[in-house]
């Protein structure tokens, strides 16, 4: 977890086919970088909800880490994982390397790995 | 997803010191206003909160936490919460208030309780609560053992609809409640090897990501349905689990008995039921043969707008998948036949066998029966004072002790007429009824004016503060309070991470510190809190620790909670023989104490008062269903308007309304429209939601705007986005539970400046009220 003495680049690797929009990583993420209103380290932006031609829905959220997202380096030069990767309610933020994470991009579907 | 935290800093005791931090380990839970109990790591430095963060060893959550908790060092200190008791100068209303000490006002407590002791007696004492936070036992406490009076009701929420039809239902049933099985129950969750995944949820009635309620965390619906869990979601509105869904039954709001019983209908026709179980462990199964056979599901399809075709379909797909559970929510209680539609979904468990199965839906007791919640301190009351009890006798649900509230429409009968006795006095603790939980918010707000005297305990200033209150007292937040919660499992300590804000009290402080003062014979053998936790931890039958040794345990899980097949063993019934605590020892189908009681014995549908079907009239005036109540992410019902971060989520109220309906209508998103009825009108904004019926519209509750003045005429708004100006009271199902907030009807149109002169709050507060409710 702790961020290596390598230089590898380190980022953040998100299964939105399970991100609900419960705002978790948005606030918890304003509460660590001591944002203001209007502020983000992260936002989440919504596709849908709109009927594909089978009938089924699409909603989905996608998380976007904004210019301000830092990986939460202090955090992690504690040991502990970014802040929105801890709390996210449906556990599916994943922080590390990013040639790690793109080992496990490959495992499922509607994933999306960011780079820092 | 949940093993990789650091263990070394992530630690298991209770307590430690971390840098120049003091770290608690603990749960949370009242305030900030949620169901749920979260395990928490509070980071404080000289007594202040300065950090917090989801614990990572509660199995409850594993480290995660909602926004709410996160935003806790805004809330504890906002410099909004009330500081020191306030003692009302003016007139009620007026918003002016003294600053007192905790000793002048319970001074004033005390002289007003003597006085009406000896003028009127103690039942013309009432309080009302909220919903469930940890705010329950203690104004159950404060009501019963100490005041001495039997009215304790729920803040005027008609039909008690909330919860107490569905654990009624529960409790005839099978004597017990339960609950869907998400492993939640087990310390070692997903991997206690007796546990199963279910197979299939049916969400019905609510929306668990949002509302978190009763005890279960919404997010576990995820977990599950990344273990491969397929869902079936029952509501009128599509939710993001609607749309993730298998099958979503987009149903006409208040219809949630006939589906059920097509449900049935479905099962038993096909022969998709567990004989084993009905065989072996039920009572009166022919009964329900012959009933459901009043409902194919053509009918059912024609009551519920519901396609005939997918009622079948859910219904084969939950009765096939093994284990299957259903997560029902509050939709359920907010309708006419709010126990109809609860005991023929608890009916649809049995049915299938799904009762106490891994996976499927479990008897649960609070740890180590270390809760009575609402019901605390009812041995306190004599039978002559129960006697008294307002409105009791009428409903003998209320009377049999189903429930321990007294019936709130009967106690607005009681303040508006002023029988069986004229209320001399109201408690209102964690509540904010004109907020929020009454339904005819106005009506509400005219009667309670009528009570002479009214104390509120509370974290702000509310607009029912202001217009009732002749004292207010401060409340401490969750972080601030040595208490224990015991709603379901673990048993978990709340122990305090920081020093309380200004001079609030907790709630248990405030019970001890009037105990001793009116009731010394009670409460004097408390030295103080510990000591009387310690007494709830372990009287009756409880555990053998004391409160410190709770805090030190952080959790404890109660092994009789994660005993699966509990009837079999015998580990229900007192007398350890096997079997339900029922008098047939069975789960009964049908219901012989309804019988006693004179009601129908078996589930049907109830149409809704106001809607398509009953009142065609009305809707040529009023075509829109009204459905009410969705949760928002940042705001428990009327809390959190005050906190900056939680208000960038929600700035305004906002209404749903189908893109076409709002198109006929020339409203655009985001406009501000009325919703309008009979009774009354509120102002909420337009949103689009294309998953709603063109004809069904959906308002937000518990709007007041602690931005505005607080005096009247203005009174935080109160009433201006209230969406109980429209909504009931006295009109509920015929066992006195379950009311339509969610089933009314209503006309949509545009806000312009010509029809906005006058604000609704300044028409209930000094006007009288909407003209039609004075017609
Ligand atoms: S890693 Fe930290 S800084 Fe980046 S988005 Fe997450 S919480 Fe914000
Ligand atoms: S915390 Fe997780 S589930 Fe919630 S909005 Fe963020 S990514 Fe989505
Ligand atoms: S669900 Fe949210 S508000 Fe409730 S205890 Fe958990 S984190 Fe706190």
């Amino acid at each position: 977890m702790q961020k290596g003495e390598d230089n590898a680049r380190y980022g953040l690797l998100i299964d939105y086919e399970y991100c609900t929009n419960c705002h978790t990583c948005e606030v918890a993420c304003k509460k660590e970088l001591g944002l203001k209103p209007g502020e983000y380290g992260i936002k989440v932006l919504e596709d849908g909800p709109r009927q594909n031609p089978s009938g089924k829905w699409e909603w989905s959220y996608l998380p976007v880490p904004t210019s301000l997202c830092n990986l939460c380096e202090k955090r992690v030069a504690e040991g502990r994982k970014p802040t929105c990767v801890h709390h996210c309610q449906s556990g599916i933020m994943y922080y590390g390397p990013v040639e790690e994470l793109a080992k496990k991009l490959a495992e499922k579907p509607k994933m999306v790995l960011y780079s820092k | 997803m949940f093993e990789d935290f650091n263990m070394e800093l992530y630690r298991t005791e209770a307590r430690w010191q971390e840098g120049e931090y003091t770290v608690t380990r603990t749960s949370v839970w009242t305030a900030p206003g949620c169901h749920n109990g979260c395990g928490v790591l509070l980071y404080s430095k000289n007594g202040k909160l300065e950090k917090i963060e989801g614990d990572p060893n509660a199995p409850f959550n594993r480290g995660r936490l909602c926004l709410r908790c996160i935003n806790m060092i805004e809330q504890v200190y906002s410099n909004d919460r009330l500081k020191w008791p306030l003692k009302r100068v003016g007139e009620k209303g007026d918003n002016k208030w003294q600053r007192i000490t905790w000793d002048e006002a319970y001074d004033i407590i005390e002289a007003k309780y003597n006085e009406i002791k000896d003028n009127h007696g103690v039942e013309s004492i009432a309080t009302l609560v909220g919903t469930g936070r940890n705010s329950m036992w203690q104004p159950a406490v404060i009501t019963r053992a100490i005041f001495g009076s039997p009215n304790l009701c729920f803040g005027f929420l008609s039909g008690d609809s909330c919860y107490q039809p569905r654990m009624t239902a529960n409790l005839i049933k099978l004597g017990d409640c339960v609950i869907s099985d998400c492993s939640q129950t087990h310390p070692l969750r997903e991997k206690n090897s007796e546990w199963k995944k279910p197979e299939v949820i049916v969400v019905w009635g609510n929306n668990p990501l949002v509302s978190n309620g009763d005890g279960f965390m919404g997010h576990w619906i995820v977990d599950m349905m990344r273990l491969g869990t397929k869902l079936i979601v029952v509501d009128p509105a599509l939710t993001w689990l609607a749309a993730k869904a298998d099958i979503w039954l987009r149903g006409r709001p208040g219809t949630d008995a006939a589906l059920a019983l097509g449900f049935l209908n479905v099962i038993i026709n096909e022969d998709l039921y567990d004989h084993d179980f009905v065989e072996n462990w039920t009572y009166g199964f022919e009964d329900l043969v012959e009933r459901v056979k009043e409902y194919p599901p053509e009918k059912v399809a024609d009551i519920t707008w519901i396609p005939k075709d997918q009622i079948v379909e859910a219904a084969r797909m939950y009765a096939k998948a093994k284990p299957a559970a259903i997560q029902w929510g509050l939709a359920i209680d907010m309708q006419m036949a709010a126990m109809e539609a609860s005991g023929a979904i608890t009916d649809l468990m049995a049915l299938t066998g799904n009762i106490d199965v891994p996976g499927g839906n479990i008897i649960q007791r609070y740890a180590y029966n270390r809760s009575k919640k609402y019901g605390s301190a009812i041995e306190y009351i004599p039978e002559e004072m129960l006697l008294k009890r307002i409105g009791t006798y009428e409903s003998p649900i209320h009377e049999s002790g189903y429930t321990p509230f007294i019936p709130p429409d009967k106690l607005l009968e009681c303040l508006e007429t002023g029988r069986p006795y004229p209320v001399q006095m109201l408690w209102l603790q964690g509540t904010n009824p004109i907020a929020n939980m009454a339904g005819e918010a106005p009506r509400v707000y005219a009667a309670m004016k009528k009570v002479p005297f009214c104390v509120v305990v509370d974290l702000f200033m509310t607009p029912s503060a202001v217009a009732f209150a002749d004292l207010v007292l401060p409340a401490a937040m969750s972080v601030e309070r040595d208490s224990f919660r015991a709603w379901w499992t673990p048993l978990r300590s709340i122990a305090r991470g920081a020093e309380q804000y200004e001079q609030s009290k907790s709630d248990e402080e405030i019970v001890l510190d009037l105990g001793k003062r009116i009731r010394p014979d009670r409460f004097d053998k408390y030295k103080d809190v510990n000591e009387y936790l310690t007494q709830l931890l372990k009287e009756d039958g409880g555990v053998d620790y004391d409160f410190d040794t709770l805090v030190e345990r952080v959790n404890d899980f109660w092994d009789w909670d994660y005993t699966y097949q509990k009837h079999e063993k015998g580990l229900l019934r007192s007398d350890g023989q096997p079997g339900f605590v029922t008098p047939t020892g069975l789960y009964e189908f049908t219901s012989p104490l309804f019988d006693v009681w004179g009601f129908d014995m078996l589930p049907k549908h109830i149409e809704p008062v106001e809607g398509p079907y009953t009142t065609p009239e009305l809707m040529r005036e009023f075509p829109l269903i009204l459905t009410t109540g969705n949760r928002l992410w940042g705001c428990f019902h009327s809390e959190h308007r005050q906190l900056p971060t939680m208000r960038e989520i929600h700035p305004d109220p906002m209404m749903d309304i189908n893109p076409q309906t709002a198109k006929e209508l020339g409203i655009n998103e985001g406009d501000w429209v009325w919703l309008e009825n009979r009774r009354g009108r509120c102002k909420q904004k337009a949103r689009f939601n294309i998953g709603l019926d063109p004809k069904v519209v959906r308002g937000e509750h518990g709007w007041w705007f602690p931005e505005k003045e607080g005096a009247e005429p203005t009174l935080y708004g109160v009433f201006d986005s209230n969406i109980n100006n429209l909504t009931t009271m006295g009109v509920h199902g015929p066992t006195h539970y379950g009311a339509p907030y969610k089933s009314t009807v209503c006309k949509v149109y545009k806000v312009t400046p010509e029809n906005d002169r006058v604000s609704p709050t300044e028409i209930v507060t000094r006007m009288g009220g909407f003209s039609y409710a004075k017609r």
